[in-house]
């Protein structure tokens, strides 16, 4: 199975990776071999199989909704982490606004 | 170079410090790692925790089963503090906001935590060639890869920087770097470790597990680390019942099953003929050697390559250049994410991301997702079947030795083809090990032992007697 620059570009947009046009035939190449080695399970009967969804037979696990207390230094290291903030308060960008305006 | 039982036992009995032990271990890293870039940073507390250790002991406390022993973790597990890369330029300043529960587990049980190792970025790779931080190379020869992910961990152990090093597998990232660097490689089954602060690949198939020189060390290892956990809720509760003594050093009557799927086209024949004599060592030793079928082996390697880079592409979501990292701010939102991704990234790492984001894409999930999952239940299926004859099934852990770096870096899916015998124990999600079992011109083999869910005592029971009539786990590059 080979993939058209269209498609190579379609998916880079849903995975929200930048793609150079001149990583294009690259990708084509590479991704192409290796669909085309997974193809293989096209030979598998699999008709009535059901999906795996863990080894042990879990299936939903839960726990109560209760809040369990975060230690204040975990609290500090996490927020250090952010690369934009405001003292405690964590800055993001505008999701509606374009700023090429 | 000691193992770590017998680390332990001196620091206990008082027959040396482990202060006086972490720091050879720092002084070879100082003279070997400059050259095989298997470390990318040693902690600076080290010898501090050393020295605590030392003084509960003399305080007569319990150090504990580790207590004073050092410890390499791969850079993909977070210890607070630490700087941890997943060997990747997107978390090139990320310092880790709190342990992982292998790390406290770990620290509770003694251990000196000394390093962080070198890795495949985001474990995506078969050679440690891929880290934005360099290649690690193998100690058996230089210009030769070390195997992968959990590259820079096997060598670790392989030249004695640390007796017990800890990676992550999720289709072979422990076992064919042992293989490749002659040392004991672990993935416990699924379920067991708990993965609450190992940087994600793919959460249905990832386990943490130890390198060691002997399966004795391994098994200590995986007592220390394993057990459910309410921050992991795939862990299994009570599957960390108490691994037991080794003592048997038997395996008289054990059924060892031997896939015909495994030993066929691909494979170097030296590396056959090592591990058929592997094999010849539990027959003359009493056990019931019985060739057995996993007709839907050669669908493990496809299969795989499809589910991985699916729950790949949805756990790095998370790396959007906003929450934590690198940020390359553009002039749009999308622009930001697209940029801080794509130059974040390395090659292998986008192109898992495009696989699994086209493999879960509309009109294709079907095809390839649900069709993946439906192969593994089979690929399952076929272990089932399989284990209801034999005890543990014994396979090669690679299809050749290690190869010169370069020679497959281009080709992803030659790179691939290197984890063909190990993928189908995450698939399965059944304990796999593999342990030296020779050498072919000058470069380590691995015999890989495959095992029940939660029966990693069977595989303990066939290394430990392996290892007590052979000697390949002593040599030293």
């Amino acid at each position: 199975m080979s993939l058209t620059n269209e498609e190579i570009l379609h998916i880079a947009t849903l995975a929200r990776l930048r793609v150079e046009p001149e990583d294009l035939p690259r990708y084509a190449e590479q991704l192409g071999s290796i669909l085309e080695y997974v193809a293989k399970l096209d030979e598998l009967e699999i008709d009535g199989v059901t999906e795996l969804a863990h080894g042990a037979g879990l299936t939903n696990v839960f726990r109560q909704d209760t809040i369990a207390p975060v230690e204040a230094d975990v609290r500090h290291r996490v927020i250090a982490a952010f690369p934009h903030r405001e003292g405690d308060l964590l800055e993001v960008p505008a999701v509606f606004v374009d700023r090429t305006e | 170079m000691d193992t770590a039982i017998e680390m332990a036992r001196d620091v206990r009995e008082g027959k040396r410090s482990s202060e006086e032990i972490v720091q050879e271990c720092l002084d070879r890293i100082e003279g070997g790692n400059e050259k095989l870039n298997a470390l990318l940073g040693t902690f600076d507390d080290a010898l501090e925790r050393a020295r605590g250790i030392d003084e509960r002991r003399t305080a007569g406390e319990d150090v504990g089963p580790l207590g004073g022993v050092p410890v390499i973790l791969k850079d993909n597990m977070l210890v607070k503090g630490e700087r941890c890369t997943a060997g990747s330029r997107i978390l090139e300043n990320y310092d880790a906001p709190y342990d992982a529960t292998v790390t406290k587990r770990l620290r509770a049980a003694g251990a000196v935590l000394i390093g962080r190792s070198n890795c495949d970025e985001f474990a995506m790779g078969s050679s440690t060639e891929n880290s934005h931080y360099g290649p690690t190379r193998n100690p058996w020869d230089t210009d030769r890869v070390p195997g992968g992910s959990s590259g820079g961990s096997a060598v670790a152990v392989a030249t004695g920087f640390a007796p017990l090093a800890f990676g992550s597998d999720t289709g072979g990232s422990i076992r064919q770097p042992a293989s490749l660097c002659g040392v004991v490689g672990l993935k416990p089954t699924y379920g067991r470790v708990s993965r609450h602060g190992l940087v994600a690949l793919a959460s249905s198939l990832d386990q943490i597990g130890p390198f060691a020189r002997t399966v004795e060390d391994a098994a200590l290892a995986l007592e220390v680390i394993q057990g459910d956990d309410p921050l992991d809720a795939t862990t299994v509760a009570g599957a960390d019942a108490s691994i037991p003594e080794l003592l048997e050093r038997d395996v008289k009557g054990m059924r060892v099953g031997v896939p015909k799927e495994y030993f066929l086209e691909g494979m170097d024949e030296d590396v056959r003929r090592t591990v058929m004599d592997a094999i010849a060592v539990y027959e003359k030793a009493g056990a019931n050697i019985v060739e057995i079928s996993l007709p839907n082996a050669p669908y493990a390697l496809a299969s795989y390559y499809v589910v991985m880079p699916s729950e790949a592409c949805s756990n790095l979501g998370r790396f959007d250049g906003i929450r934590f990292g690198y940020s390359s701010e553009g002039s749009t939102l999308l622009e930001t994410y697209e940029r801080s991704r794509g130059e974040g990234f390395g090659p292998e790492v986008r192109r898992r991301i495009m696989l699994g984001t086209f493999a879960l894409s509309k009109g294709y999930a079907d095809a390839f997702y649900r069709k993946a999952l439906k192969a593994r239940t089979l690929i399952k299926r076929d272990f089932d079947d399989a284990f209801k004859d034999v005890d543990v099934i014994a396979t090669p852990t690679s299809p050749s030795v290690a190869w010169p770096i370069g020679e497959k870096f281009n080709d992803p899916l030659a790179m691939y083809l290197a984890d063909i015998y190990t993928v189908s124990a995450n698939m399965a999600t059944i304990p796999g090990m593999s342990i030296p079992c020779g050498f072919v011109n000058e470069l380590p083999v691995g015999l890989q032992l495959l095992g029940r869910t939660f029966d990693e005592y069977a595989l303990f029971r066939a290394g430990a007697y392996y290892q007590s009539v052979t000697d390949w786990h002593t040599r030293t590059p």
